[in-house]
């Protein structure tokens, strides 16, 4: 077996069951940590695929950023106890997992149905080299870089007004 | 082996079943996986051969997804702090109070 399949085996098996475990933990905390494991075998798929500015972005603006404000969050409002969860319902649970699991088949028998069953190009390409994308970025997609900019701006400026206490 | 993706990726679709915030954030990744994946599994048809820029197109997208991903993730997260201070729970379904 080459070494390319059996990381990408190992990043896999890795990052369901972090996924299942994100959804099967009691704890949010214990939630969040395994969202981080997840993040890092996304991240060693990207390399696996060649896109290294893509993993590393991941893991800085992932693991680093949104991580830790979703750990702040929980830790500030103090809801890392378990009896927090609210009142189970089982019936809309078994509903939920049932239609995810419909999805899935859909998805899967579609994909099924291209027949065409190319290999993933690994090992070539640099287009994720930061070079290459730093040029497609600013040749062809300078103005959705700057409404990006415009987003964030007014995505600030949201957080701020909603998360403002009311009586201020 | 793209086909094993996929299933990985289905998988990690299906979580929006349960009504958990993170799902959200794992929901966008698996479709940036996909789009790195399918990027790179065209990479040798002819469109891909006559567009320069093909495979570092899906990268700049899945680049501004992260973008997206992080506003939404600071707004969605103010939002679930003004439930709790309201409300003193996490309980999604203490927002069928907005129908009235």
């Amino acid at each position: 077996m080459q070494i390319t399949t059996l990381l990408f085996l190992l990043l896999s098996i890795m990052a369901v069951g972090a996924a299942l475990m994100v959804l099967f933990s009691k704890n949010p905390v214990h939630s969040i940590l395994w969202l981080i494991v997840v993040f890092f075998a996304i991240s060693g798929h990207y390399l696996l695929l060649n896109a290294q500015f893509l993993a590393v972005v991941n893991i800085i603006v992932y693991a680093g950023a949104i991580m830790v404000l979703f750990l702040f969050v929980v830790m500030m409002m103090n809801l890392n106890q378990e009896d927090i969860e609210p009142v189970k319902n089982y019936r809309l649970q078994i509903l939920g997992v049932l239609s995810g699991g419909v999805m899935l088949l859909i998805i899967v028998l579609a994909v099924m149905r291209l027949q065409e069953t190319q290999p993933v190009q690994l090992k070539v390409g640099d287009a994720g080299l930061i070079t290459n994308l730093g040029k497609t970025l600013f040749n062809n997609y300078v103005l959705p870089f700057e409404i990006s900019s415009v987003l964030f701006l007014s995505a600030i400026m949201g957080a701020v007004i909603i998360g403002r206490r009311e009586e201020d | 082996m793209i086909l094993f993706t996929i299933g990985v990726v289905g998988v990690l679709i299906r979580r929006n079943a349960i009504i958990v915030f993170m799902c959200i954030e794992l929901m966008l990744n698996s479709v940036n996986l996909l789009l790195v994946a399918f990027s790179k599994m065209h990479a040798l048809s002819p469109v891909a051969k006559a567009s320069p820029t093909f495979a570092s197109d899906a990268q700049v997208f899945v680049f501004f997804i992260m973008v997206v991903a992080a506003a939404e993730v600071t707004v969605g997260l103010a939002l679930i702090v003004m439930l709790y201070r309201n409300t003193h729970s996490v309980d999604v379904n203490f927002l069928n109070r907005l129908k009235y």
